[in-house]
């Protein structure tokens, strides 16, 4: 039942913003006890599904863009393969702040744009 | 040299949500603006391009036992029936209320990832 729940919030905010809806899934499972690797693994599969029925939905609109979707799809497709194996041998501490401190300058751009 | 950058955020894209779990699309979305897309054409694009990688992501994944399949299902089955009312709200909101809703969206990120890096440090 509380999976449910999560799944509604999660494809509601993901076709919203055009996000996986990961970063709905993954802090409740956490929350309800799940460990991180099978919330994080468990989260991809689910949101395949929710990214299936978002893209048919935005395709009745028009406005799905299938060349542009390949030109930034397929490469990162290729690069979450390896980045696993690189999460366990980086300080992921230094990279998480440059990360975090870079989406907040992408969310300056977009509210002056 | 537009198309260079794209495929480089592609990657990068990859990178963050294999190490963050968080979806390619927090970074897919403001690509493809950059690249000239409307708001609505982005998020659609978005979730075509969202799909090789948690494919890929799900692969991986299953290999070492970590995927729960019949929790995935629900959860997935679920998101895909809400998913239908996220879409029929975004295509009823202008592109510039989208665009700073989403840049709301990525500042309540960026805290969470410096909040979570702050604490392990602890």
């Amino acid at each position: 039942m509380r999976l449910v729940l999560i799944g509604l919030v999660a494809g509601f905010f993901s076709a919203l913003f055009g996000v996986g809806g990961g970063i709905v899934i993954v802090p409740l499972l956490l929350f309800c006890g799940w460990d991180s690797r099978a919330a994080t693994a468990t989260s991809l599969a689910a949101i395949g599904i929710t990214a299936v029925s978002g893209v048919i939905a935005y395709a009745i609109h028009g406005d799905v863009n299938v060349g542009y979707a390949a030109l930034v799809g397929l490469p990162a497709a290729v690069s979450v393969a390896g980045a696993t194996a690189l999460q366990q041998r980086l300080q992921t501490r230094t990279i998480e702040l440059c990360f975090a401190a870079f989406i907040l300058a992408v969310a300056v751009w977009l509210f002056v744009k | 040299m537009t198309y260079a950058l794209a495929i480089a955020l592609g990657l990068v894209a990859g990178v963050l949500a294999g190490m963050f779990g968080i979806g390619g699309g927090l970074l897919f979305v403001p690509t493809l603006i950059a690249l000239g897309l409307g708001h609505h054409e982005a998020l659609g694009t978005s979730l075509l391009a969202i799909i090789p990688t948690v494919l890929v992501g799900t692969w991986r994944q299953a290999r070492y036992g970590n995927v729960r399949w019949h929790a995935a299902a629900v959860l997935g089955i679920a998101a895909a029936a809400a998913a239908q009312g996220g879409v029929a709200l975004a295509v009823s909101l202008p592109d510039a209320t989208l665009r700073r809703l989403f840049a709301g969206l990525l500042v309540l990120v960026a805290a969470q990832i410096a909040w979570r890096a702050r604490q392990r440090e602890s």
